[in-house]
């Protein structure tokens, strides 16, 4: 399985192996990986599983299209930065395998 | 030995502070109450997905069966609380087990509102419930569904995607009167007579009819006869505070809690549905029926009892996913006298903001307009004042309007 490994803003490190079909979000929260929240489950309609995609990283994975609901949602959501992103709309597949993202503060 | 924690109730509240208390730190003993066969799994795929796809319960959970074990989160499942003898600190379950605790987290949930009429309805708040309706729900079946809120009006669309026939009958003069403006219940309306689906309001249920467990159709107070095969009571929920009330715990439709999640009692807490809450932003106890209020609501338990400092107030939130429809609430719309429209009604991507007296957004409800909800939320957690005309002009950023 995929290797993601979520960094807390603390700095603590979470290497969790993530099933394929699985989204990014659901490995953590499935694996109770503190500082991704989820509220609304992965409907994209909360913003509180956004994560900092490593640079290496956001090439491959992309930023969300312009005018879509992530985008839309990220737009508000608390400290975003240029490689925000809202893991519940990663898919993980296996090229994914060594991701690296980074949890914000917080994410209310 | 360790201090105990039990949770009354594994729904999202129960299964989310459970898991929240190991993220926080906690150490010693968890029990994880729950009446049904499931570990905490997600309520609202089940007017959903679980009706149109092929979710299962293991696509549903929150976290899978094995997380419990390894985060030594003990789970009692198939049981539930009856009785709190708080002098003890010992809950009795519903197997005829004692079981003691140090700290008591009620989240006991709500139950569906039963039609005030005897009969075969259905009713829709658990997986089990979720299979009886699915199925019954066929091309051609016939259902008539009790109640235009959320949980009607997305069984509604639901059986509508799979060709079933489907009648809405309603009591107030409109759907969604309990959680939306009317300009956003005849948008609804609209919407759903546009995909086929009957919608009978201002009418009251008098009897359901048919023998034995078959219902062949819902008298209405003034004699109309909705003709059909399966009946679904979607009229509300409440609230389950009954063992804490008979514990003498304050409740009122809810048990009173402050924005710890604090009962009177220091031993018990409650989250989740089955609370009546502190809502600040708006000077008053309410009742809030959301996954986001048991989410906010457990990590206010668990921060008390780990020690971290108290999680910043949230503004309320609601969600419906409803054909290609993506509704979002933020706020409530107490106190207000003014409703606002942004965007395009037409078209179906608006948002209407909910204006007091003074111009202090109280709510925002949004359809395919995340941006406004979310920027919805700032705006009503800073009590920001807006103009009509400001909120008018799209050509006014929502960055803008929050800034």
């Amino acid at each position: 399985m995929p290797n993601i490994t979520y960094i807390e803003y603390n700095g603590t490190r979470h290497p969790i192996e993530v099933a394929v079909g699985k989204s990014v979000m659901q490995g953590a929260v499935e694996n109770n990986v503190p500082g991704i929240d989820a509220d609304c489950g992965g409907e994209c309609a909360c913003a509180t599983c956004h994560v900092y995609i490593d640079a290496v990283w956001l090439e491959r994975i992309g930023r969300p299209p312009a005018g879509s609901q992530e985008a839309s949602m990220l737009s508000f959501a608390a400290v975003t930065q240029p490689d925000s992103r809202l893991s519940c709309q990663i898919n993980v597949t296996a090229a994914l395998d060594g991701l690296i993202v980074r949890m914000p503060e917080g994410q209310h | 030995m360790g201090q105990t924690i039990l949770i009354a109730g594994a729904g999202h509240a129960g299964g989310c502070a459970a898991a929240m208390l190991r993220q926080l730190g906690w150490q010693d003993g968890i029990t994880l109450i729950g009446d049904e066969p499931y570990v905490p799994y997600q309520r609202p795929p089940l007017s959903k997905a679980w009706l149109t796809g092929d979710e299962s319960a293991d696509s549903v959970v929150l976290r899978p069966a094995g997380f419990y074990a390894a985060a030594g989160i003990a789970l009692r499942l198939g049981t539930h609380v009856t009785g709190i003898d708080r002098a003890a600190r010992t809950v009795t379950l519903s197997d005829g087990d004692l079981l003691a605790y140090d700290t008591l987290i009620l989240a006991l949930g709500a139950r569906p509102r039963r039609l005030p009429v005897p009969g075969a309805a259905l009713e829709l708040r658990s997986i089990a419930d979720a299979d009886r309706l699915k199925a019954v729900i066929r091309p051609g079946g016939r259902l008539a569904i009790v109640g235009g809120g959320f949980i009607g009006l997305e069984v509604a669309a639901s059986a509508r995607a799979l060709g079933a026939d489907v009648t809405i009958i309603e009591r107030e003069d409109r759907v969604l009167a309990r959680v939306a403006c009317p300009v956003m219940s005849d948008f609804f309306h609209t919407r759903h007579q546009a995909r086929g689906v009957r919608i009978v309001s201002g009418a009251q249920v008098a009897a359901l009819e048919g023998t034995g467990g078959d219902v062949s159709g819902v008298r209405l107070s003034d004699g109309q006869v909705i003709g059909c095969d399966s009946v679904l009571a979607a009229t509300g929920a409440v609230p389950n505070d009954e063992t804490a009330r008979a514990a003498g715990l304050s409740c009122d439709n809810g048990i009173i809690v402050d924005l710890a999640a604090r009962t009177e009692d220091p031993a018990i807490f409650a989250i989740g549905d089955c609370t009546r809450r502190p809502l600040p932003l708006y000077g008053r106890m309410g009742r809030l029926e959301s996954v986001p209020n048991a989410l906010e609501q457990a990590r206010q338990a668990a921060g008390l009892i780990c020690g971290k400092p108290p999680p910043a107030p949230e503004v309320p939130w609601f969600w419906s996913d409803q054909y290609d429809l993506s509704l979002q609430i933020a706020g409530l719309p107490f106190d207000a006298t003014e409703v606002v429209l942004r965007g395009d009604l037409e078209a179906g991507r608006f948002a209407l903001f909910h204006l007091a007296a003074d111009g202090a957004v109280q709510a925002v409800e949004a359809v395919n307009a995340a941006t406004e909800f979310m920027g919805g939320r700032r705006i009503i957690l800073r009590r920001k004042q807006l103009t009509r005309t400001r909120i008018e002009d799209m050509s006014v950023s929502m960055q803008e309007l929050a800034a």
